[in-house]
């Protein structure tokens, strides 16, 4: 009996259990007593509140699957007939088309706090490109979810955004016809994106789950950017976090239920209400929301190959970013110039997603320049360079310091302060 | 656990009378009311995604058919689709009642008189579910031209099961009658079965 894992559960069946499977152990040590800094704010309830979204959309997502056709003469009706006829058929679908919308809010303001509290720094460098990973495929599985209704946006929207990769010099005409699965848009492409859109979320579990492995080597950022030096500096994560990430949860979904039940369209396009015609183009081609800001970098520059590898660049630098930043502090309450900076971001991001939403054309092509322009040169420019130049304001000495402004107990064997 | 320490460092217990066996502290009532509400919250997900199972209102629609009986010459017989299974109207002949209705019920393997098998007052009708209590198959029998067996009823190709004019089975492997669908005559020349 060399191997069993040595298990202090004291009811037998269980312990029993865990010293085969240490299954219960490892709950009672990641989500138990796991130590947490003590002074997380509400940005860092948005990794629980993506999580929770997460299994939403797969429960949500089996159900649907049940009822769905993915047959391009079947498919629009199949989705009347879950609205219609199908026992909660209706509420079901909701939840899952407005869930989509909820776990990009949820995803881009858990990145936001990422970048604004230098939570992609070292040591932290995988957890941030498993987390780029995650929005990859967040993006794959929306966009291919998007097409299964079959309306006049899901077609056209994929005709056009499967199209891009014929911009790839010689072998893109390939890239494209084996995406399609023939010569446009039909049949095999429905059904694949279908297997996909199936597939997609079990992977991103996965992904999720090196994620949050990763995490709990390196231990959690937290909003002062420094270090925990001592157990003062912790708090268990239950019952602590777990109550305040119920908190979050609860608001989370009064506003997707708010969403579900009072306007539910309301993020969506009219046009896809229509069923798809090959053969009639909307009068504009627009995606969801969520897919504006790089919809609007695509079309910045008149060029078809070097707006595509804009678009993609625009993610593929995020993967890069523990590198771009050359700064020794993580925390942006302690870089006064890189908090102004990082919110100037924020704004030509939101300024894009306008952008993506008009025609390219007359004020909304120039400033979607104006505004990649500044998406780009923050990463690429300004974070190599403000590390250098910026004069950081003082860190505390410790997270109780900060918080209790006691200072941390003498006796207490901490690591040496560390200004990164 | 943190939990129970703070309890007590809190000092005062919120009330004994919470019915709590240590002490009544506000959190272990908060902690109650939290359960039971996600408790709640989540069987009612659960139950609205577990109905969606249950048949949808287009299936539950043509739970029940209704059919025109007059283009059914007498001494013939149709097949209609019920719930996904054959079910056979047959126009009798008053030969064919007096059949059924005279039959000696000592000589049956599940003996049931016509009168049970059919509605008062419509007694040429006879609806039955055409599937052979054997193994399944469906009788021929609807058909003025088709085999009909010794009784005049319906004959099953498959093992030789034969049913007389009310459905009964009266020879072959077939251990019961043919099962009698719920319907109800709407009019003299229009029934709903289901």
């Amino acid at each position: 009996m060399a191997g069993l894992h040595k298990s202090d559960l004291p009811n037998p069946v269980l312990n029993w259990i865990d010293s085969r499977l240490p299954i219960i152990s490892m709950m009672q040590k990641e989500y138990g007593v796991f130590p947490t800094p003590r002074n997380f704010n509400y940005f860092w309830n948005f990794g629980a509140l993506a999580m929770v979204t997460l299994v939403v959309m797969i429960l949500t997502g089996i159900f649907l699957a049940m009822s769905y056709q993915p047959n391009t003469g079947l498919a629009f009706d199949s989705v009347q007939h879950i609205m219609r006829d199908v026992n909660y058929g209706w509420l079901i679908r909701y939840v899952h088309q407005n869930g989509a919308s909820m776990f990009f809010i949820v995803t881009y303001i858990h990145i936001f706090r990422g970048l604004y509290y230098g939570s992609y720094k070292a040591p932290r460098e995988l957890l941030w490109m498993l987390g780029v990973v995650i929005l990859l495929l967040m993006m794959a599985t929306a966009f291919m979810g998007y097409v299964l209704p079959w309306g006049q946006m899901s077609y056209w929207g994929a005709t056009v955004i499967t199209n891009l990769f014929s911009a790839f010099p010689g072998v893109g005409k390939y890239i494209v016809t084996l995406l399609w699965g023939g010569f446009s848009v039909d049949q095999p492409t429905l059904n694949r994106f279908f297997s996909l859109h199936y597939l997609l979320p079990f992977v991103l579990v996965g992904v999720v789950f090196l994620h949050v492995a990763a995490l709990h080597i390196v231990g959690s950022n937290n909003p002062l950017g420094i270090e925990p030096r001592g157990p003062q500096d912790t708090l268990p994560f239950h019952p602590y976090y777990t109550s305040k990430d119920s908190v979050g949860i609860c608001v989370f979904l009064i506003v997707w239920a708010a969403f579900v039940f009072f306007a539910p369209n309301l993020l969506g396009d009219p046009n896809n209400f229509i069923e798809a015609n090959p053969l009639q183009t909307p009068a504009d081609i627009v995606p969801e929301w969520y897919f504006l800001p790089y919809y609007a970098i695509l079309r910045s520059v008149p060029n078809k190959l070097l707006g595509v590898c804009m678009m993609f660049g625009s993610l593929l630098v995020l993967f890069i970013l523990p590198w771009l930043d050359t700064s020794r502090v993580r925390s942006a309450r302690f870089r006064p110039t890189y908090r102004w900076l990082i919110m100037v971001w924020v704004v030509s991001f939101v300024v894009l997603g306008i952008c993506g939403a008009h025609k390219p054309e007359g004020i909304w092509v120039i400033l979607s320049r104006i505004a990649a322009l500044y998406y780009f040169g923050h990463f690429l420019v300004i974070m190599p360079i403000l590390g250098k130049l910026e004069r950081p304001l003082p860190l505390p000495e410790s997270i109780t310091q900060a918080v209790t402004g006691r200072p941390i107990e003498v006796a207490v064997v901490g690591r040496p302060l560390e200004s990164h | 656990m943190a939990e129970s320490s703070a309890a007590t460092a809190h000092g005062h217990p919120a009330g004994g009378s919470h019915g709590h066996p240590t002490d009544g502290t506000k959190r272990d009532l908060l902690e109650l009311i939290a359960g039971a509400g996600a408790a709640v919250f989540a069987g009612g997900i659960g139950l609205a995604l577990l109905d969606s199972m249950n048949p949808s209102k287009d299936v539950l629609a043509v739970s029940a058919v209704e059919i025109d009986l007059a283009p059914i010459a007498l001494g013939s017989g149709i097949t209609v689709m019920w719930q996904g299974k054959p079910i056979f109207i047959r126009h009798r002949t008053d030969k064919e009642i007096a059949d059924a209705r005279d039959a000696n019920l000592s000589d049956m393997r599940d003996p049931q008189t016509d009168k049970a098998r059919i509605k008062a007052g419509h007694d040429q009708w006879i609806v039955l579910i055409g599937i052979c209590t054997h193994l399944g198959c469906i009788p021929l029998g609807n058909k003025p031209t088709d085999m009909r067996g010794e009784w005049g009823g319906w004959f099953c190709p498959c093992h030789g099961s034969q049913y007389d004019t009310s459905g009964r089975i009266r020879k072959g492997p077939a251990p019961l009658d043919l099962a009698v669908p719920p319907y109800a005559f709407e009019s003299d020349s229009r029934v709903k079965i289901g």
